[in-house]
């Protein structure tokens, strides 16, 4: 998943620069500031419409429409968690409560819980649902156990 | 000689595994000082069987699945390596029913080979397509694709060979080719296995494209939920262009053709091909009205082959065997197969490669075996998330384009998810204007609007408030977006509304549930 280097205006603009002469170079250059600091900080907005001759606002208007994009920092461990049809239909709905009854963490909120739960729709895994990443690995027919170790796990991580 | 053992790297099979049983082979040969060459493959796309361990043996590959990793010890005391008996032996994998049935024209070399092999890829057939269309040159090779009667396999079925005619016949200095491998329809991974398991094909069909249209640059939009599939996908560029197979000579053709692998960023629109090229241009990914048509006017401005994945995939094979031959396949005007994707609440689900023309209760009921609750099937949904819930008494329809459109469904990318009898259908339709809500670009109103309204509605109805006013209203306002939205997102999210309502009434008259009662 995301890398954690603290924010540094140096490196961002080296990373900036890396690929500013790629055709459509917006996306490669905020996927690999994302990998590097875990999330798109707003002081790069600057840098990206100078390097791409882009206005600032249309530079926010990229980073903001697609929903991988973050612009704060989401700590813990990272479980994108399937929540589109085919995994309805095997009850990711039920993990979806399970998660906030059991172990209090709201899926799409961050809850300084050791574990940042996110909606994502389909992970092309849909013959073992319910799917979903952890940290960039896939796990398949997610049950409510899988769901109170993983939990576990990311606590005994952070504590 | 060592013992060739095969495991697949496929990321479904590594969801349930797979590394981890690979790894155990290896320790546990090593222990016993065997000498075996670990393969990973793709997958077979016999998902429930997965982590399936094959083995080379006198007698063929044989099968043994769904393996743990506490089970490697046990597999070798019962002599795998030679094809001894063990209670999750399969036999041949080649004879296992559920993939004799098939008809693979597109995944006939999946899960066989290391993907990223090109001696092996070349050794199993491939590059004969290409080398078929470089010798035919660009014309002869765009009217074999015509004569094909290959349709997008993305879900539109446009006639493939149109998009080629149209940009091969635009004088331009630049062309590109573009694969839309942003396959973000729930129920659908066959551009992810292919990708995953045989993605020297993928490269092949866009080459054959490259040079049938004069383009020579492509790229691949692969999106963000699929790392794994971009990472392999990326290898095999890498791979690719080392061994001459793209670059300045194709295939020493003195023909160029390059391709790039880009990542999408979490957002259904971009499967629209014209958000896609935006997406791919560094912006927003808002659609483009047409015209003008990508093929004239795409990618930068230049004129642009935009495919699926699965188009691309089936050009080899229709350069390899000929057009005649591949519309053997089919009904219609469906023509050639169709990868179909069994998921959702499915006993097997996997991938069924079929010519068009089988029955959904084939699909389900003879390959699926049934939901995998082992209750009743009560909706099946077909064609994603834009797609229609069929239910029961339609099961005999043909999965054709034709047929599925005169059943008030489409057949889309071919993904079918399978739902039982607890499924409440007034939640599934409220969700598909949820998701229309959260995935509109927001460039025209019916779509933007349309859809949070829609939830608004059907949370009403599920109230219980003024039930036939609000049907009526959510009637109309799904009039409305079929008809007044500029792309499918907009246009076609009433459809599964609209089927729930339908089929599945009495959902929507059902006693509100307390909380929502005011």
């Amino acid at each position: 998943m995301s890398g954690r280097t603290a924010f540094d205006l140096d490196l961002a603009q080296a990373l900036i620069d890396r690929k500013r002469d790629t055709p459509g170079a917006t996306l490669p250059i905020l996927h690999d500031l994302q990998e590097r600091f875990g999330y798109i900080d707003d002081r790069v907005i600057p840098l990206v419409a100078e390097a791409l001759n882009i206005s600032r606002a249309e530079t926010l208007g990229v980073i903001s429409f697609y929903h991988d994009f973050h612009r704060s920092p989401v700590d813990g461990r990272a479980l994108k968690l399937c929540r589109a049809e085919s995994c309805q239909s095997m009850g990711c709905e039920d993990l979806v409560s399970h998660l906030e009854l059991r172990h209090r963490i709201k899926v799409d909120e961050d809850n300084h819980s050791g574990l940042h739960v996110e909606t994502v729709y389909c992970l092309g895994n849909c013959a073992l649902s319910p799917a979903a990443l952890l940290d960039g690995a896939p796990i398949g027919r997610l049950d409510r156990d899988r769901i109170d170790a993983i939990v576990a796990a990311a606590q005994g991580k952070t504590q | 000689m060592s013992i060739r053992v095969f495991v697949p790297a496929d990321s479904s099979a590594l969801s349930v595994g797979a590394d981890l049983v690979a790894n155990a082979i290896g320790d546990e040969a090593r222990g016993r000082g065997l000498e075996v060459e670990l393969v990973r493959t793709g997958s077979r796309g016999l998902f429930w069987l997965e982590p399936l361990v094959e083995v080379e043996t006198a007698a063929g590959r044989v099968g043994y699945g769904p393996i743990a990793s506490g089970e490697t010890a046990q597999l070798f005391e019962a002599g795998f390596l030679t094809g001894g008996a063990h209670p999750k032996a399969l036999g041949r994998v080649d004879d296992i029913p559920y993939l004799a049935k098939q008809q693979r024209l597109i995944f006939a070399r999946c899960g066989l080979t290391d993907p990223l092999s090109l001696d092996e890829y070349r050794r199993h057939g491939g590059l004969r397509g290409l080398e078929r269309a470089l010798a035919l040159g660009p014309k002869a090779t765009v009217e074999e694709v015509l004569a094909s009667g290959l349709r997008g396999r993305g879900g539109a079925g446009f006639p493939t060979g149109i998009k080629w005619r149209t940009t091969a016949g635009v004088a331009a200095d630049q062309k590109y080719v573009v694969c839309n491998a942003d396959e973000g329809d729930s129920g659908t991974f066959a551009d992810r296995m292919l990708m995953e398991g045989d993605p020297f094909l993928l490269i092949e069909g866009m080459a054959i494209a490259g040079v049938s249209v004069g383009a020579t640059r492509g790229y691949v939009y692969i999106r963000s939920e699929y790392p794994h599939a971009f990472a392999t996908f990326q290898g095999a560029i890498e791979r690719a262009r080392a061994g001459g197979l793209l670059g300045p000579s194709v295939l020493g053709s003195g023909l160029a053709f390059d391709l790039e692998a880009r990542l999408g960023a979490g957002a259904y629109i971009c499967g629209e091909e014209t958000s896609l090229l935006d997406s791919l241009e560094g912006k927003r990914g808002q659609i483009r009205v047409k015209p003008p048509l990508p093929a004239i006017s795409g990618l930068f401005g230049k004129p642009t082959v935009i495919n699926n994945v699965l188009s691309f995939a089936s050009t080899p094979w229709i350069l390899e065997h000929s057009a005649k031959a591949y519309a053997a396949y089919g009904v219609g005007r469906s023509l050639g197969s169709q990868p179909f994707q069994l998921a959702g609440n499915i006993r097997q689900g996997g991938l069924i490669e079929l010519a068009f023309g089988a029955t959904l209760r084939e699909l389900i009921e003879g390959f699926g075996g049934g939901t995998r609750t082992g209750r009743p099937i009560r909706a099946v949904q077909v064609g994603g998330p834009l797609g229609a819930y069929l239910p029961e008494s339609l099961l005999d329809t043909p999965l054709d384009y034709e047929s599925m459109a005169a059943a008030g469904g489409m057949l889309g990318h071919g993904g079918v998810v399978v739902f039982d009898d607890t499924v409440d259908m007034a939640r599934q339709a409220r969700f598909a204007f949820a998701f229309c809500a959260k995935e509109s670009c927001g460039k025209c109103t019916p779509c933007r609007i349309g859809s949070t309204r829609g939830v608004e509605t059907v949370d009403k109805i599920i109230a219980g408030r003024d039930r036939p006013k609000n049907v009526q209203l959510l009637r109309d306002l799904c009039e409305v977006m079929t008809d007044g939205s500029l792309c499918a997102l907009g246009g076609l999210a009433p459809m599964p509304v609209l089927s729930a309502l339908n089929h599945f009434s009495e959902d929507f008259a059902k006693a509100p549930p307390r909380a929502a009662a005011e």
